[in-house]
């Protein structure tokens, strides 16, 4: 390709002939293609679009999305804004679109950490434990993702109740009611020492940035982590401790029929969120595999050979080269975790498409309703692709 | 000199036999050293996973089989729900068999989709064999897939008519899959060379297309099928629902598909395009004879992997009410006698998605094995 670009006859753009009316003229051909597809294609949605018309005004259905100002009167089970059955549909749809990212966000990181395990034991010397990464990678992957969750629902409902509950750990409780968690009670100095915590993470990543800069120009090596250690562990710690160091664990009880207190995860948000993360965890073990053995043997041995240690060789070395391999499909899988959440209604935990199907199911307002939840995940798609493109065009190959 | 010592040295010791390297290097143990017990740390796992693997396997024939329930009479389901927890009550499935297999289809009528599945079955095996590639497949296809469809519904050759809203389980899973493949894969071709193409119109509209469905969950599109569809069709004109859920499907597999299609078109390299228009050939002979026989090839694999996801997705017609293996699997247990026996029943149909879609990635598998075989050294 570089060649043709300097060959100097290439870089004289071919003389233009004039328009033949003839439908030799490949020119011609192509109009008169394109008028006829784009003039069907107009036609059927046309068509399409009369017919819908019509039918709402025989059916008396109204449009617009008028109702979103409306009392919604559903009752949502768990909700991170408040929300009680007397809010507007609008704010019932929010309360769908913040469950959804809730589930989509925490199963992108734990399948990414449980799928990066399963593809590195893959490659394990160990042949047992390759071989079960193997069949659970087999397994998990060739069945319905749908099913998955329908199986686990199932196993979490047929728990005991919550007076015979399983205690796997003392203050964690299992039962047919969901996981029951002791949880801090939050209070301002944990709002500060968060705080202060994103602070002196941003503040070490700029530290990083300029000790790399200084060791470009004078190859000295500088230590990162005794910078991070203290802006991002002792920094918070600091600030919780000035504030008088509060900690009430809040202890969930058994009081009569149910627990009270601590942290819930319902058992449709832990199927959900087990199902994803299993299903999605088993792709990704195939990604990391196969981005790990693009890297050339020859790489890991080059830079042994140069001296560097094993955490070196990996950070410096292999992880880069692997990365450019495994960051594209991993966009997609991340794009799927976000799109199968949506099988949740299936379960009954109530994200943005159950509540956009219970609203399109009172108000009758279907058109208007699917377009939500598109609108929706045509934004969350399109958020994370551009995010990962903005990532992938970082850490792609500089060539000359 | 030093010839001589040599020489006489070789002449009095007796040739040695050749020796067997070290017991600990070689065979099982051998074997064992390397792969299982090479380091503490690597011995450390292997005896964790070793008891943990062990201990489930226990776990599981136990429950599954010396304490399960393999049949009760007549719904008389007390004798596992004493044993809930403790053994499985497959005696579901030996009530339930037929109901998932089959859903509501007329009982005495069962070999008709018993029959069909067969088919089914035969013709996937068919179209797998390498020796079998040639056009006359598609015409195979055809007939196959008609002949399904009289088996199905009836009416004529004496078999009785069996209205769509009674068919289920197993048949309509391989319905919408096979069906959706057939036709999405056509849509798929003309959308990947649609988007590849200089026009602009056409281009933009490919592009539309397969970025908006892909951008968009299934159950969106099942939805629209199942709530929107009839609202586009003029008044009294109505299809029914496993055909609007037929035509999401098919819409949703093909820009998928088109995809796939488009990697291959892109992987070929120009000199064949060049060459083709080269030899004076047209577009639609260009693309038939040079483009495609190359580019298909190319992506059989991912292809084989897309109808691997495509398979597993139709069981989300559950979410709109469709009779699938899933929903028949999820209706089964919905009579009161038989509530909470989820897990066996979600165990036998997971068996049989797992057996499809088993096969499917082994075959691809070994696809990609033999096309790649050129390349390995």
């Amino acid at each position: 390709m570089s060649q043709s670009t300097t060959d100097p006859r290439m870089l004289r753009a071919p003389p233009k002939r004039p328009l033949r009316l003839s439908w030799s003229d490949e020119r011609v051909r192509g109009i008169v293609w394109q008028v006829l597809v784009v003039g069907l294609l107009g036609a059927v949605v046309w068509w399409l679009w009369s017919n819908t018309v019509h039918n709402l005004e025989v059916r008396r259905i109204a449009t617009g999305f008028g109702f979103l100002r409306r009392e919604a009167g559903l009752p949502i089970a768990e909700s991170l804004i408040e929300y009680n059955p007397t809010d507007t549909y609008l704010r019932a749809l929010m309360v769908g679109l913040l469950n959804t990212l809730k589930v989509a966000v925490v199963g992108i990181v734990l399948a990414t950490l449980l799928g990066t395990l399963v593809g590195i034991a893959r490659l394990s010397r160990n042949w047992l434990l390759a071989k079960l990464a193997a069949v659970y990678v087999e397994v998990i992957r060739d069945l319905p993702l749908l099913l998955q969750l329908l199986f686990w629902y199932a196993i979490l409902q047929s728990l005991p109740g919550p007076r015979q509950a399983m205690q796997p750990l003392s203050g964690i409780f299992l039962s047919n009611r969901g996981l029951k968690l002791p949880w801090v009670e939050w209070q301002d100095a944990h709002s500060f020492a968060l705080l202060a915590f994103l602070l002196g993470a941003v503040g070490t990543w700029l530290y990083r940035r300029t000790a790399l800069r200084k060791q470009m120009q004078d190859g000295q090596p500088r230590r990162v982590w005794p910078v991070a250690l203290g802006a991002m562990v002792a920094l918070p710690v600091l600030v919780w401790a000035a504030l008088g160091a509060p900690w009430t664990v809040d202890w969930p009880e058994l009081r009569g029929f149910n627990f009270r207190g601590g942290m819930t995860i319902s058992p449709e948000y832990f199927a959900l969120l087990l199902g994803l993360t299993l299903y999605t965890a088993g792709f990704i073990a195939e990604i990391v595999r196969a981005g790990i053995l693009a890297v050339p043997q020859g790489q890991w041995e080059a830079a042994q050979a140069l001296g560097l240690h094993p955490g070196q060789v990996l950070n410096r070395i292999v992880l880069p080269q692997a990365l450019r391999v495994i960051v594209p499909p991993m966009t997609s899988q991340y794009l799927n975790i976000t799109k199968n959440s949506s099988l949740a209604v299936a379960i009954g935990y109530q994200d943005i498409v159950s509540i956009a199907n219970t609203t399109l199911n009172q108000t009758g307002q279907a058109i208007e309703g699917i377009a939500i939840i598109m609108l929706v995940y045509l934004t969350i798609s399109l958020s994370i692709s551009l995010f990962m493109n903005w990532y992938n065009a970082r850490i792609a190959l500089v060539e000359r | 000199m030093s010839d001589l010592t040599l020489e006489t040295s070789v002449a009095k010791v007796p040739e040695a036999a050749p020796r067997s390297p070290p017991a600990s290097q070689i065979g099982l143990v051998g074997w064992l050293r390397a792969n299982l017990f090479s380091s503490w740390l690597n011995s450390a796992v292997t005896l964790l996973v070793a008891y943990l693997v062990i201990r489930w396997i226990i776990g599981f024939v136990e429950w599954g089989i010396v304490n399960a329930v393999w049949s009760v009479p007549d719904n008389q389901t007390q004798a596992c729900r004493d044993l809930k927890g403790i053994g499985a009550c497959w005696a579901v499935v030996t009530e339930k068999h037929r109901f998932i297999l089959f859903g509501t289809y007329p009982y005495e009528e069962h070999w008709r989709p018993a029959l069909c599945i067969l088919l089914f079955i035969g013709l996937y095996v068919v179209s797998a064999m390498r020796r079998f590639w040639r056009k006359e497949l598609a015409l195979v296809w055809v007939v196959v897939l008609a002949a399904i469809g009289v088996l199905m519904w009836g009416g004529v050759l004496g078999l009785s008519y069996v209205p769509q809203e009674r068919w289920g389980g197993l048949v309509i899973t391989l319905i919408l899959a096979t069906f959706g493949l057939a036709f999405a894969f056509p849509l798929a071709i003309l959308v990947a060379l649609g988007r590849r193409s200089k026009l602009p119109a056409i281009k933009a509209i490919c592009v539309l297309y397969v970025e908006l469905i892909r951008g968009v969950p299934l159950i969106s599109l099942l939805f629209m099928a199942s709530v929107m569809f009839p609202l586009f069709l003029p008044e009294g004109m109505n299809i029914d629902k496993l055909l609007r859920a037929q035509i999401a499907i098919i819409l949703f597999a093909g820009a998928y598909l088109a995809e796939v299609v488009r990697g291959g078109l892109q992987a070929l390299s120009k000199g064949q395009y060049e060459a083709a228009d080269a030899l004076g050939l047209s577009y639609w002979q260009k693309t038939g004879l040079i483009i495609l026989p190359q580019a298909l090839r190319l992506v059989i694999p991912p292809l084989v992997n897309t109808f691997i996801g495509f398979f597993k997705d139709t069981s989300l017609v559950l979410i709109i009410g469709i009779f699938d293996l899933l929903t028949a699997g999820k209706t089964a247990i919905i009579e009161p006698a038989w509530q909470g026996f989820g897990v066996e029943v979600y165990l036998t149909v997971g068996a049989i998605y797992f057996v499809f879609c088993f096969a499917m990635s082994k075959y691809s598998q070994r696809l990609e094995a033999e096309f790649n075989r050129h390349r390995r050294r």
